[in-house]
């Protein structure tokens, strides 16, 4: 045993790479079926390219999509407010809210999404006008439900209230993923309930949370095509739908139709990636490249100083 | 607040237990602890695992709720308020105010993961205390100065060792100028050779007048530092008094027996 210490480096090793030959194979293979596919696709004239490129940015389609869009936010957005809700009344202590929650999962989350948007379409022959005031006393005001247009409205209602039950699990997943001592630490320098969760519980939760919430948005984009069950027909897949039925072309207009729906779904995935990073923070002992840097050289000047000692 | 007719002047002790009990369901945890801390003294529970030293403690910043008995903090009544003698669950909001200026150290250090050392301690300063952000970061400077990690502020607590974690977790209940500091077994997580640091800071804070309840398994920092320590064994306080001679010469068979096996 030598202890001399040297500051230059060990020869590091060169061997020979392994050669993959299996992986080259499989690759090879796949390749070939890919091009096969493509070129089966671009000859097939049931295709019809040209008319799929005719109607890939019409202005009838892009409006539908913009609908689509719509759909997705507003009814993503009261799914998520109401899911908290629900939530939160799921972990009370009160009985009563915990079993309402409960009650409201179970037939939402047991029913189909297209039973209950059906079900908001008729809701105005069950439900004619909404009265505003004391119930058998005072009367503030009414709405005649049957004299508005509402079927963007309760495809918005329907597809929220049926994602508020799905986003009611998540949050409580991750709102029961955060370990007591957290809320004990917050509560013991005098936090109040509100300051933890919002401070402490909420953000770390996050973490937990986020990942099936994107998945939630990606699914309610492509759920939205169900909205002609309410009926709405102002939404991508129905005007795709509507536009083929007078051009007799439903396989190109299809294709339209997934394109854009890919073409949001890649986006949300590309927005999903950079909220999982921005929570993912002090989750991992990972040092970034800087701090690595730091300590790299910090071992130099400590091994230098020892040299010359 | 209101004080009672007892518990009036400055040189009232800082906790004044009386006959406190606590259950958990049909289990006895507290058993009528009685025992007084004084203004700058440090006062260490010792004791087998499951003598309700823990749950003492918990009681004091109201994190258990006791259920016969009187516990004071300052004079004030915690988790209950009197009035023509009966007694009020306190409002949660009110019981938050309580613990704001009671600091408490835990073994699990419970840091805030997602926050950085600097973002943990300035934290309840600027969210309880609405202090100002600048003022409570350069108070938390200090703090981190104080536990020796200046140059970890930016840390997570994820990258700091467990020793260090609980030197921010200290310099976090600092933060709040507390006028009482609990430790909870503060180096019962840590690995042997961390455990000095920790107990240097705790050593260098009683120095400088902390009034502190220290639960510990560190006989050598109860006879250096403390000035009463306190043997419990289930639920009830066996012996009280002077580390020095009780450490040296324990009175009773069962403080004895402890101590046999942990010197």
């Amino acid at each position: 045993m030598t202890s001399t210490t040297t500051v230059s480096d060990p020869e590091l090793i060169e061997a020979v790479p392994l050669r993959h030959t299996g992986r080259w194979i499989a690759a090879t293979i796949v390749l070939i079926l890919v091009g096969l596919f493509i070129y089966g696709a671009a000859t097939n004239d049931a295709f019809d390219w040209s008319t799929y490129g005719k109607y890939l940015f019409d202005k009838r389609i892009s409006q539908a999509a913009v609908v689509t869009l719509e759909l997705t936010v507003l009814a993503m957005l009261l799914g998520i407010v109401l899911g908290v809700v629900l939530a939160v009344m799921r972990l009370s202590p009160n009985p009563v809210l915990r079993s309402t929650a409960w009650v409201y999962l179970w037939i939402f989350r047991g029913t189909p999404v297209y039973v209950q948007l059906v079900f908001w379409g008729l809701f105005t022959s069950i439900y004619r006008q909404v009265d505003i005031g004391i119930p058998f006393a005072v009367r503030l005001a009414d709405f005649n439900l049957q004299g508005i247009d509402a079927a963007f409205t309760f495809a918005v209602i329907g597809l929220g209230l049926n994602e508020a039950a799905y986003m009611a699990e998540i949050v409580r997943a991750g709102i029961s993923s955060v370990g007591e001592g957290q809320t004990e630490a917050s509560v013991a320098l005098g936090m109040t309930w509100s300051q933890t969760m919002r401070r402490t519980v909420l953000p770390q939760a996050m973490r937990v949370i986020i990942p099936p919430t994107g998945n939630e948005v990606i699914s309610m984009l492509k759920t939205t095509s169900l909205v002609t069950a309410v009926p709405l027909t102002t939404d991508l897949y129905s005007k795709a739908r509507d536009i083929s039925g007078a051009n007799f072309r439903p396989i190109p207009l299809l294709l339209v139709a997934a394109t854009w729906y890919l073409f949001f779904t890649s986006i949300l995935m590309i927005g999903q990636y950079y909220l999982e990073k921005r929570f993912a923070r002090g989750s991992s002992r990972t040092l970034t490249n800087r701090q690595l840097q730091a300590l790299a050289d910090a071992q130099v000047e400590s091994m230098e100083s020892q040299e010359k000692r | 607040m209101s004080e009672t007719a007892t518990e009036k002047g400055a040189d009232r002790p800082m906790v004044h237990a009386e006959q406190v009990h606590k259950n958990f369901g049909a289990l006895k945890v507290l058993r009528g602890i009685t025992l007084n801390v004084d203004r700058g003294e440090v006062l260490c529970m010792v004791g087998p695992s499951g003598s309700g030293k823990s749950t003492f403690l918990r009681c004091i910043n109201h994190l258990e709720t006791v259920n016969a008995g009187r516990l004071y903090v300052d004079g004030v009544l915690v988790g209950y308020s009197e009035k023509h003698g009966r007694l009020y669950e306190l409002a949660p909001r009110e019981a938050a105010r309580q613990r704001r200026d009671i600091g408490m150290v835990f073994q699990h250090f419970n840091l805030f993961p997602h926050r950085t050392a600097m973002e943990n301690i300035v934290e309840a300063p600027v969210q309880v205390k609405k202090m100002k952000k600048a003022a409570a970061v350069a108070k938390a400077r200090d703090l981190l100065a104080q536990v020796g990690l200046s140059e970890k502020a930016n840390a997570y607590p994820a990258q700091l060792s467990g020793g260090q974690q609980q030197r921010v977790a200290i310099a976090r209940a600092l933060a709040m100028d507390p006028k009482l500091m609990l430790f909870d077994e503060p180096t019962s997580a840590l690995d042997p050779e961390l455990v000095g640091e920790v107990l240097d800071v705790m050593k260098q804070l009683a120095k400088a007048g902390m009034t502190m309840v220290v639960v510990t398994h560190e006989m050598g920092f109860a006879r250096e530092v403390a000035d009463q320590l306190v043997f419990m064994d289930s639920g009830v306080v066996v012996e009280a008094g002077n580390p020095r001679e009780i450490l040296a010469n324990p009175q009773h068979e069962r403080t004895k027996a402890f101590l046999s096996k942990v010197l």
